[in-house]
């Protein structure tokens, strides 16, 4: 039996009625919509797919806001308040030129040859062999780290609200398991586009009420540089070098480590991502669905970034990491967007605010889940198992993957609980197969020559690779001068360094085992390839409602955007 | 986007948005009305959760109208 609302001492917040009201309604809402759509997915293009008749808008949006998971929230304030303003660079040189690059270049590819996934298109690009690695990897890994996800949430309630683990770990994993069952990918789309408003609605009052207490962003500026550095608030001119900055990072990690190779892999071949993407009903929504995306991305710091930088100013208290503050009974870090919750909102507004957060961390759930799921029953079950079902067999069988993959996650947030440290591998394992995933995707559609043997092996050694340096380090941590090529880099320059040399191992070992491989005749690569696919135009549209035009758009904001906090 | 002869996504959202603003404006105004003698939060003066509950429920209620089942625009 599952024990109800037990409470700690240490909680941040106390709850009131109307919280408690919010919170409630929030949960009855979104199964409410999982039981009103349930009769919209029959087929399995319906379950898997969404009917692939998703506008823009709502592509975009859910493709956004699967992304942005309550532990993204609190994550990345917490960043903001241990790093500053540095932290700014995963929202935007870290996603922006992705998404972008994702909208005009690969979504044709992707929406052209009808995939149902990533492992789907490699499959057709590559062959067989290069679909069951990444399928694999990809199903094993999501399931994973929505477990971890899922334990990590369940660790926040407890500190914030004082719930039991128990109780939010089944509360909030089996509402997400009933609506992505009943619906599918609708189902789970729908919510995403609820939660993202959500998320907005209860996160946007911290930084307004923040800056009226701090006096200002100028006030803010000089209260952080007397607190704590003047290091804090610029977004470039410190990254000269690994020792002129708080995160130990230097411009060339940030720009090729994140901006050209792990956010390109996450963003662009990420399937829990890319899935909302191939849900659009005709190729320029499918375009203008990322750019409507990183339209957004880049204001996502005003309600991440901003809450941490609050918090270097205003809070009273000093935050530490997580293990001072576990030995100390202090805060740390990540504890700075609930504190700052607690500091402004009152009755009514504070159950908005932990709504914002469950609801992050359901739509993370939820596009693991469904992401798992399509990419099983397509990629693995199908080709592997039983490739004679009928479609009803097929949405079945979505549906019960479903069910299994919550349960697996379930079993690894407990499994988390007994061993703390499978979460630092856990994350670590899933950075393993970014990069060189992105590596294989882009010169299968960019590269004709490139060959199936080439694209499975260089997949295959780059991961190995990542795999190989990550442990280097871990036995040694002294290797952290080669791997991320300074005595002085810290673990993120490791990650954006990493990423960076098994991209280039996965490109170096395709290239050169597809020169010595015979090549796939051209007939057979329509479709796929940049030069022998002919991408259908987005139709005889005045320039302002192009996507190219509004790439431009957000491309000169984003870089106006880096140049004002330079 | 609509659910084929339902209801949109966004009335779902309007819904949302304007059941939270309801009881949100709802407690701010209880609040003024009932002030506590020692304020919890910051900028309690500021009665954040009259305005921003009432800012929630317009749009909702815009949102609620504009695509209701059987609107035109829905």
């Amino acid at each position: 039996m599952l024990p109800l609302l037990t409470y700690v001492s240490t909680k941040l917040v106390q709850l009131s009625a109307v919280d408690f009201a919010i919170i409630v309604f929030y949960f009855a809402l979104v199964l409410g919509i999982g039981f009103y759509l349930r009769g919209r997915a029959n087929t399995a293009e319906d379950f898997f797919m969404a009917g692939r008749e998703m506008t823009a808008w709502v592509a975009g949006l859910s493709f956004l806001s699967a992304n942005l998971g309550a532990l993204e929230l609190m994550g990345w304030a917490g960043s903001a308040y241990q790093y500053g303003i540095l932290a700014t660079h995963w929202y935007w040189i870290g996603a922006i030129p992705a998404m972008l690059f994702l909208a005009l270049v690969m979504m044709p590819f992707y929406y052209i040859s009808k995939t149902h996934s990533v492992p789907g298109y490699l499959k057709l690009r590559f062959g067989e062999p290069s679909r069951a690695l990444s399928a694999v990897s990809f199903a094993f890994m999501t399931v994973l780290m929505s477990g971890v996800n899922m334990f990590a949430m369940a660790k926040v309630m407890q500190i914030v609200l004082g719930w039991d683990i128990n109780f939010s770990i089944w509360v909030s994993s089996l509402t997400v398991g009933v609506y992505v069952a009943l619906g599918g990918l609708r189902s789970a789309i729908f919510n995403e586009v609820l939660q993202f408003f959500l998320i907005w609605a209860g996160a946007l009052l911290i930084p307004i009420l923040g800056l009226y207490e701090a006096g200002g962003w100028t006030n803010l500026k000089l209260q952080i540089a007397q607190r704590a550095s003047d290091q804090y608030v610029h977004l470039w001119s410190t990254l000269g070098s690994f020792t002129t900055n708080p995160m130990g990072i230097n411009w060339f990690g940030i720009v090729f480590g994140l901006g050209a190779v792990i956010s390109m892999g996450y963003w662009t071949t990420d399937f829990l991502v890319v899935q909302r993407i191939l849900s659009a009903k005709d190729i320029r929504s499918a375009e203008m669905a990322p750019i409507i995306g990183a339209g957004f991305k880049m204001f996502v710091p005003i309600i991440v970034i901003l809450p941490g930088l609050l918090g270097l100013a205003v809070l009273p208290m000093k935050l530490t990491g997580e293990s001072t503050a576990a030995t100390m009974g202090l805060h740390s870090y990540n504890d700075v967007l609930p504190l700052m919750l607690a500091r402004y909102c009152g009755p009514g507004l504070l159950g908005l605010g932990v709504t914002a957060l469950i609801a992050g961390f359901m739509s993370g759930m939820a596009g693991n889940v469904s992401a798992f799921t399509t990419v099983w029953t397509y990629d693995i079950y199908r080709p592997l198992i039983n490739s004679k079902g009928s479609d009803h067999h097929y949405v079945n069988m979505g549906r019960w993957t479903t069910v299994v993959g919550v349960l697996i996650s379930i079993g690894t947030a407990y499994l988390v609980m007994q061993f703390a440290s499978i979460m630092d591998y856990v994350q670590a394992l899933f950075s393993f197969f970014i990069a060189p995933l992105f590596g294989t995707v882009v010169l299968g559609m960019l590269w004709k020559r490139a060959t199936g043997p080439g694209g499975f092996w260089g997949l295959l050694l780059g991961t190995a690779s990542s795999i190989s340096m990550w442990a280097w380090v871990k036995v040694d941590p002294t290797a952290l001068r080669y791997v991320a090529l300074s005595p002085n880099a810290k673990a993120l320059a490791q990650d954006m360094f990493q990423a960076l040399w098994s991209f280039l191992v996965c490109v170096i070992v395709t290239v050169v085992v597809s020169l010595a491989t015979r090549p796939k005749p051209d007939a057979e690569l329509a479709g796929l390839v940049m030069g022998l696919t002919e991408i259908p135009s987005v139709g005889n549209l005045p320039f302002y409602e192009k996507p190219l035009f509004w790439a431009g758009v957000v491309a000169v904001i984003f870089v106006v955007l880096n140049i004002i906090f330079w | 986007m609509r659910d084929e002869g339902g209801v949109s996504i966004w009335f779902f959202i309007g819904i949302s948005l304007l059941v939270n603003g309801i009881l949100i404006t709802g407690a701010g105004v209880w609040e003024v009305l009932h002030p506590p003698a020692h304020p919890t939060v910051m900028l309690f003066h500021l009665h954040a959760n009259v305005w921003w509950g009432a800012i929630l429920l317009v749009i909702g209620l815009i949102y609620c109208l504009q695509f209701a089942p059987g609107h035109k625009n829905s």
